[in-house]
């Protein structure tokens, strides 16, 4: 017998039989967001000090850091990135443990978040004309999550059909 | 349990992530720099060192408030400090003096170390603060010109220097030595990157660097001063 909470919790839940391959893509997914998330909140965390992080291949990273399209609105794109890193981290670890209808929140999320790279890369290299570490591997790091979110999407689509 | 388990893992990731922060936020960073060019290989000093002597300095020597900045002249939020320290300087008038200090981050700034050897070579003919306020103005201009010392040599041309003593001291011994000075002292005071803010020998927290923070600790430096 379950408990009314215990019922909506298990209605949510997609049966234990979903594919191995789709829960390792998540937890995979998990990891990424978490080093992302350690980046962004090194950016933030720099950006509060104000003080210019050190790049350690490129040289841009003051200048890139410190352009008014680091803080849109006086708020930290950083902070922003870490929140949407944090969100994507919770939505793969929850799919990934069986609320696989996350899933779709997760591909929004990631879609936005791959967006937002594609116009940072272009002020980057168009307009600042500069390119910092950090954002180029925030950049790698979405870029992995939208592939592995595809390939999340052919691995469902059968199941469907 | 196993239900639980995933927002288990959600949250402990939030509390380190808080954790990690925090830790980042107070915890102490080497020197931005190995400073190779400048650097007096001594490690940090026992004590406060004085810097260059005398100081680059705007207001009155007695003023009650004394704002110390350590600055890396390529620096970019250096230079988005600038208009800020300027227009407090022109709001407190006579109670406030404002000390320039070169702490060139040479490993970030490829630059920085010629801005800062030509803002002294400026200040040797009475020009420094004029060159270093064009500096910042112009900080993107010359920075990326590929060549920042023919830019320099050009801008003492414009300002009506000697250009050939300008040459010259930009390579003094005592231009490098008060430059190392400088230096020095911001790193026997614990500076780790720039802008670093000194008011009335107090370092100013990364979070007072704004415009009401930065109003805040000089009404209160004036306040304890009985103005």
């Amino acid at each position: 017998m379950t408990s009314a909470t215990e019922q909506s919790a298990t209605d949510i839940r997609t049966p234990a039989r979903t594919g191995n391959r789709t829960t390792i893509l998540y937890a995979l997914c998990a990891i990424v967001a978490l080093v992302g998330l350690g980046d962004s909140i090194y950016l933030t965390v720099e950006h509060l000090s104000g003080r210019s992080a050190q790049c350690l291949i490129t040289t841009g990273c003051s200048k890139v850091l410190s352009s008014s399209y680091a803080s849109p609105g006086g708020i930290p794109l950083a902070t922003i990135g870490a929140f949407a890193y944090f969100t994507v981290f919770s939505l793969s670890t929850l799919a990934a443990f069986g609320y696989r209808q996350l899933g779709r929140a997760l591909a929004i999320v990631v879609g936005l978040m791959f967006l937002t790279t594609l116009v940072l890369l272009y002020l980057q290299a168009f307009v600042i004309g500069e390119f910092c570490d950090y954002c180029l591997l925030s950049a790698l790091l979405i870029f992995i999550l939208t592939i592995i979110t595809v390939a999340l999407r052919f691995l469902r689509a059968p199941s469907h059909s | 349990m196993k239900r639980y388990l995933p927002f288990a893992i959600i949250a402990i990731v939030l509390l380190s992530a808080v954790v990690f922060a925090t830790l980042l936020l107070r915890a102490p960073r080497k020197p931005a720099s190995s400073q190779p060019s400048i650097a007096t290989g001594s490690g940090k000093p026992a004590g406060p060192q004085p810097g260059a002597d005398p100081p680059r300095s705007r207001g009155k020597e007695n003023a009650p408030v004394t704002i110390e900045e350590f600055g890396d002249l390529q620096c970019p939020p250096c230079a988005a400090l600038h208009p800020e320290l300027q227009r407090l300087e022109k709001e407190y008038g006579d109670r406030l003096r404002v000390i320039f200090r070169h702490f060139p981050l040479t490993q970030m700034h490829p630059d920085a170390l010629e801005a800062a050897q030509a803002a002294e070579a400026a200040g040797e003919q009475g020009k420094f603060w004029e060159m270093h306020d064009w500096m910042y103005l112009e900080q993107q201009r010359w920075a990326t010109s590929g060549n920042a010392r023919q830019v320099f040599l050009q801008q003492a041309q414009n300002m009506g220097l000697n250009v050939e003593k300008f040459r010259q001291d930009m390579n003094s011994a005592e231009v490098k030595q008060r430059i190392i000075q400088d230096y020095n002292r911001g790193i026997s005071l614990g500076v780790l990157g720039t802008p670093t803010l000194f008011i009335n020998g107090r370092q100013v927290t990364s979070e007072q660097m704004t415009d009401e923070g930065l109003h805040a600790l000089i009404n209160s430096s004036l306040a304890a001063k009985g103005q």
